[in-house]
């Protein structure tokens, strides 16, 4: 490292410097100041606890997001798992299939759930086929649930690809000819070895599915989740003291999760959808 | 249960949820081209939807496109620089930075565009302009560049080379523009279609940043889904995958080269 380099280093990092300041960091601190500020005032921040309707909504997202991150980490263990055990024909196309919704924007989610269990969607034609009643839920909290699993199955499944590929099989090979079963095989040394695996894309999945803003617009225009609750604050209500302080909330919560997913797996990993 | 038996009940599993994730593509895809998706295929086929979309819907298509490119342009020119000065500076300072950087992928759109609504949302003529949106993206996809490049340049010994160099009277500059950058180009290369496919499909901060003068695509496809008929909707999103889905190739294909 050349000390006379500095002076150029520093122009080389200028640019981004000037523009992260400007149009990122000054905007959040005043976004946390005004977040922090009501006409009241009472500080906002306290609205996350005092008004009913930010309190259940945070509690809601939270719910949902929970039961998401669980459901894609079993279905994504069990799914990649396979994939990185069996080479078998097709397995590639597979492999391509599950990943390709990765870049998916939430909102065109939304939509392939309304194609999937909207009013003229295919288990309502299904099961009116079958039943003589359509059954539509796109609309509701388990559209929703659908939707957010449909972008975090690909993420989970990358992410415990890449970890099981590290698997050290021989353990298993030993646990098995000393009388283990498969049931403890998978318990006592599987899921141990998959563990940091299995926390990073949990975390992510879960701070993912909290900010998720594009699939709960084209669904769930009455839920209340956290990202639809700022929004009609801000554009309905025009409180904008309290939309700011419930997306500060909300941002630290996804930072923390995303924080440290980052810290074990090393990998940057969008919040879209 | 035998071998086969398990290998048989693992596989229909990940079909099935295979099919989750593409069954609703195809059913969108086929209502694009569907006369009437409601009475069903032998309503027959028609480019009458897509026909129409394209009257209504090709600014979007523009505007993404235009916003993409320039998008890309900026985290080149900004993103590479300060990847290089972070793998050169290195150590916990750098990394304080770098953690910094990600920032706008980790905090929800929702509350980014919310923040630059709230400062700049009082400067008309950049309100209404499409630069606004364009700020809200490189926010966005800069992390991806940034990490992108960072990790080639952390992957081999650059400094090195620089010193084989810099002894040999090459430059600052020289030494820049001949050795770090054709030495990061794979993950240049990675990072910019990253960039680019999340810029095309970016939605969270695009519909608080956008007016209706400064529509992209995904803010369309979220207004044909509230307010067009399904086939019209479909027709769209039939649109926006042929668009996206090669970058995505892409993508996998580079990866793969990775392993």
């Amino acid at each position: 490292m050349k000390y006379y380099d500095y002076p150029k280093l520093f122009v080389l990092a200028l640019p981004v410097a000037i523009f992260f300041v400007t149009f990122f960091i000054v905007p959040m601190i005043q976004l946390t100041i005004i977040g922090g500020s009501d006409e009241i005032g009472e500080s906002s921040y306290l609205s996350i606890i005092n008004k009913p309707r930010h309190f259940e909504s945070l509690i809601a997202t939270l719910m949902l997001s929970i039961a998401v991150t669980i459901t894609a980490l079993i279905i994504s263990t069990a799914t990649g798992l396979f994939l990185v055990r069996n080479i078998f024909p097709g397995r590639e196309v597979l492999l391509s299939i599950l990943t390709f919704p990765l870049a998916f924007p939430g909102v065109v989610i939304g939509f392939l759930i309304i194609m999937l269990a909207g009013r003229q969607g295919l288990i309502g034609w299904i099961t009116k086929a079958l039943y003589g009643d359509k059954i539509v839920f796109a609309y509701s909290m388990l559209g929703l649930f659908f939707g957010y699993l449909y972008f975090s199955i690909p993420r989970v499944i990358l992410t415990i690809m890449a970890t099981a590929e590290k698997l050290d099989k021989s353990l298993e090979e030993a646990a098995k000819s000393l009388g283990a079963s498969p049931y403890r095989i998978i318990m006592d040394i599987i899921i141990p070895a998959l563990k940091p695996g299995l926390i990073a894309s949990g975390a992510i999945c879960f701070a993912t599915s909290m900010g998720a803003f594009g699939t709960a617009f084209t669904l769930a225009t009455n839920i209340d989740v956290l990202p639809m609750t700022i929004y009609t604050e801000f554009t309905l209500n025009a409180n904008i003291a309290g939309a700011a302080s419930l997306s500060i909330v909300l941002g630290l919560v996804t930072w923390v999760a995303l924080f440290i997913a980052r810290s074990l797996s090393g990998q940057t990993v969008a919040v879209s959808g | 249960m035998d071998k086969k038996t398990i290998f048989l009940v693992q596989l229909f599993f990940a079909l099935l949820v295979c099919s989750f994730l593409v069954i609703p593509v195809f059913l969108s895809v086929l209502a694009g081209v569907t006369q009437n998706f409601f009475v069903g295929i032998k309503s027959g086929f028609t480019i009458r939807w897509i026909v129409e979309v394209l009257n209504l819907y090709t600014d979007t298509i523009y505007l993404s496109l235009l916003i993409a490119i320039t998008c890309l342009l900026l985290t080149l020119i900004i993103g590479i620089p300060a990847a290089y000065v972070l793998a050169r500076v290195g150590g916990r300072i750098s990394r304080i930075i770098e953690e910094i950087i990600v920032l706008p992928v980790a905090v929800p759109g929702l509350a980014i565009a919310l923040a630059l609504i709230i400062i700049y949302g009082g400067f008309r003529d950049f309100r209404t302009s499409w630069y606004f949106i364009l700020v809200g993206h490189v926010l966005y996809t800069l992390p991806f560049m940034v990490r992108s490049v960072l990790a080639v340049l952390s992957s081999f010994n650059f400094k090195e080379l620089e010193e084989g160099a810099a002894s040999l009277g090459a430059s600052f500059w020289t030494r820049f523009f001949t050795i770090v950058l054709p030495n990061a180009k794979s993950g240049i290369l990675a990072g910019s279609l990253m960039v680019f496919t999340l810029s095309i499909g970016e939605f969270n901060l695009t519909w608080m940043l956008h007016t209706p003068m400064t529509k992209t695509l995904p803010v369309g496809l979220a207004d044909s889904y509230a307010s067009m008929r399904l086939e019209v909707a479909s027709a769209y999103t039939l649109i926006f995958f042929i668009m996206i889905i090669p970058l995505l190739l892409g993508m996998q294909l580079l990866s793969k080269d990775k392993n």
